[in-house]
């Protein structure tokens, strides 16, 4: 009952305050610890340019998902991994610069899409447990990997190059080198302003997604997937597949991670080959919702705010911390606190209000009835 | 008999069935590669006692329909906080690790029943909230070991340092005061007394705990919270009552972890702590929604017996250690599965 007084205030102000909390709170934050860090504005500017152009793909990728009313789709670490194992073959065919970007992707592109099937497929198996099933499934694959990368490669799989082996002769190294396409999207088409460098050529990609994305939902397969997201048995009731709408939105999810994933691992320009992955889910996600989606609403503006905020914090943080406590360490845990903060506090607050409601609509429903009953009784 | 088999394997579960007879195949290929039954089977029990308790923190939420505790994390903080500061003090031996559970509880008890309030808040979405309630936690409280102002040189930084150390002994404080406990030593068969006894005494007082009509009650707002409800249970209280005995019980479980392993670790060390003691519950036959202390015995053994044998025997057959990657697959695909069987739609 509060939660609903809340969200119909009155005062369109405080209305916009509530329903942007998040990102207000973050921009406060950054207010105070921007100054604090001491870092000049040219160098903040640049640095949210490169990390726009590295992880807006990553943070897209979670969009459809949520249409289709599955959450937050902690399973993209899975794209990453197919787009790894991806980046390992191109490395070994020693194809280099954008044909090896692209070789990437269409290696990476099946597995992505076999995980994708797997993982909706499961999905469908958890209903209204998907979140929790997805982060669960994302270190279950994790060890698939492992086992297919440390043990598969090199033994069953044909990997011959030794820059990648370990000495013992199976299994990939570590730590590998990218520098074959390091930043090749990133200076495809670079507009320089002062100091300032804008990799065009990668943001007119991240544009075009965007607008693919749009139209995606415009589609017949997105109206779809809205309508399973707003109710499944309405939805069954159409004559809609559920059950196969909801894997193909984690398919499309899994393989533009995929992508995602290799764009950022050629701006980076290495692979920890047991690592890079770990945190992408997490990260992508503290993004989104840092930028004012929920579980249930992502938008493509959601992307780009949060991804500025979340990642102004995570550069500023370390030396405000130094700054401010002495120690640079405390920076750094802050920053993982405040991404599995974001995360935990999103998810029980939309779980809440979605409680909330549930339980109005009941008394509302109780009250019809039993007015019901009377006029029968009266009549 | 085929038919009798067939019932067995379903009665007992195709995962736990798969993973028994793969244990059970590592103790007979042990001999053949030159590793020693008797120790092998003394360091599965002594990891099964190091476990146990943690595993067994799990069944009152399970139990009061709350689901599994991926928010173990916070428990194991409360203990964390009991051991250091038992550390300061300077207290050995068996007072010393009385002393650190009697400071671990308070603070287990507060931040159950806050975690309680926020999961009664977040009912049907519990296990997802818990997952990142957990890792936040850790994350913070790896802030407070730096700022917390702990004095003792056995547990800073040397060299001007600030903060805690990742790892802190117990050594020469209460190392193995259980495991040692009127412990029994074959050769190199070695059987922790000490532990085994604390970890009945937990399981008896939980087990006699859910037969009492408080217990019960707990259970039943757990199977079906309408009827509950209709009977004049409390069931938001009782769910929050389960969330505070499951995080005293956790805090207490890494006490008995820390006087086995030998070293307290701080800092992310327990990010993960809740999936392996998750997994292993669901391998002793657990669902989401029902546990047992036969689930907690079975489970921990079959879980810790993989953990123990998987490395000894693979290094030795194909000389690498694949016991890292095992470990992971069995116990997130464990995790997976449960998560994944259908089951009666709850109210």
């Amino acid at each position: 009952m509060k939660e609903q007084s809340l969200t119909r205030a009155k005062n369109p102000l405080v209305r916009f305050a509530i329903s942007n909390a998040v990102p207000i709170l973050f921009v406060v934050l950054l207010i105070f610890a921007i100054p604090l860090s001491g870092f000049s504005s040219d160098y903040l500017i640049n640095e949210i340019i490169t990390r726009l152009g590295r992880n807006s793909f990553l943070v897209i990728s979670l969009l459809i998902p949520v249409m289709a009313g599955m959450g937050l789709n902690f399973g993209i670490v899975l794209g990453a991994m197919a787009g790894q194992m991806g980046l390992i073959f191109m490395l070994d065919w020693e194809v280099v610069g954008i044909p090896g970007v692209l070789l990437a992707m269409l290696i990476g592109t099946p597995i992505a899409i076999l995980l994708g099937l797997l993982a909706g497929t499961i999905l469908n198996r958890a209903k209204g447990r998907e979140m929790v099933t997805s982060i669960i499934l994302g270190f279950f694959i994790n060890g698939v990997y492992q086992l297919t990368i440390l043990y598969g490669m090199g033994s069953l799989i044909p990997i011959t190059s030794n820059k990648l082996l370990l000495p013992r002769g199976y299994g990939v190294r570590n730590a590998l080198d990218l520098l074959t396409i390091r930043k090749v999207m990133d200076n495809m088409w670079v507009m320089k302003i002062g100091n300032i460098s804008i990799p065009l050529g990668l943001f007119a990609i991240i544009a075009a997604l965007c607008v693919f994305v749009v139209w995606f939902t415009r589609t017949k397969l997105g109206q779809d997937m809205r309508a399973v997201g707003q109710d499944m048995q309405v939805a069954a009731t159409a004559g809609i597949n559920v059950d196969r709408t909801r894997t193909l939105s984690i398919i499309i999810s899994t393989v533009l991670a995929c992508f995602g994933q290799i764009i950022f691992l050629q701006n980076i320009g290495t692979i920890n080959t047991y690592n890079s992955h770990d945190q992408v889910g997490t990260f992508a996600i503290a993004a989104l919702l840092i930028g004012g989606a929920s579980v249930a609403k992502a938008t493509i503006p959601n992307v780009f705010i949060g991804i500025i905020l979340f990642h102004l914090t995570f550069i500023v943080a370390p030396r405000a911390g130094k700054e401010l406590l002495g120690q640079a360490q405390i920076g750094e845990f802050f920053r993982v606190f405040v991404s599995y903060g974001i995360i935990a506090i999103s998810l029980a607050l939309y779980a809440w209000r979605r409680r909330v409601e549930k339980e109005t609509e009941r008394r509302r429903a109780k009250a019809a009835i039993k007015a019901a009953m009377e006029d029968k009784v009266g009549g | 008999m085929l038919e009798k088999v067939k019932k067995l394997i379903e009665k007992a579960g195709w995962p736990r069935v798969i993973i028994g007879l793969f244990l059970l195949s590592l103790f007979f290929t042990a001999p053949f590669v030159g590793i020693r039954v008797s120790t092998s089977i003394s360091d599965t029990i002594v990891r099964f006692a190091m476990n146990a308790v943690l595993v067994l923190s799990l069944i009152p939420m399970v139990q009061s329909g709350c689901g599994l505790n991926f928010g173990m994390q916070l428990g194991v903080i409360a203990g964390l906080i009991g051991a250091i500061t038992s550390i300061e003090l300077g207290v050995t031996g068996i007072a010393g690790f009385l002393t650190a559970i009697g400071i671990a509880i308070p603070f287990a008890v507060l931040l159950g029943f806050f975690y309680g309030l926020l999961l009664n808040m977040v009912k049907g979405d519990e296990m997802v909230v818990a997952t990142y309630v957990g890792f936040s936690s850790v994350a913070f409280m790896s802030m407070m070991w730096l700022l917390l102002p702990f004095k003792s040189p056995n547990m800073i930084w040397g060299y001007g340092g600030e903060g805690l150390r990742t790892t802190i002994s117990v050594e020469g404080y209460w190392l193995g005061v259980l495991n040692n406990f009127l412990s029994i030593r074959i050769g190199h068969f070695f059987f922790p007394t000490g532990t085994i006894i604390f970890i009945s005494l937990i399981a008896l007082v939980v087990w006699a705990f859910f037969k009492t009509k408080l217990g019960t009650a707990m259970t039943a707002a757990g199977s079906n919270p309408v009827y509950a409800r209709a009977a004049g249970v409390n069931v938001n209280r009782m769910r929050v009552l389960s969330v505070v005995i499951s995080t005293v019980i956790a805090a207490i479980g890494i006490l008995v972890y820390e006087q086995s392993f030998g070293f307290i670790q701080l800092y992310m060390a327990p990010l993960l702590m809740a999936f392996p003691a998750v997994a292993a519950l669901l391998l002793g036959g657990a669902s989401v929604s029902k546990a047992s202390m036969g689930n907690v015995i079975v489970g921990t053994f079959l879980f810790q017996g993989i953990l123990t044998m998987t490395p000894s025997v693979m290094n030795n057959l194909i000389k690498s250690d694949m016991s890292e990657v095992i470990r992971i697959i069995v116990s997130n695909g464990m995790i997976v599965y449960a998560l994944t069987r259908r089951m009666k739609v709850r109210t």
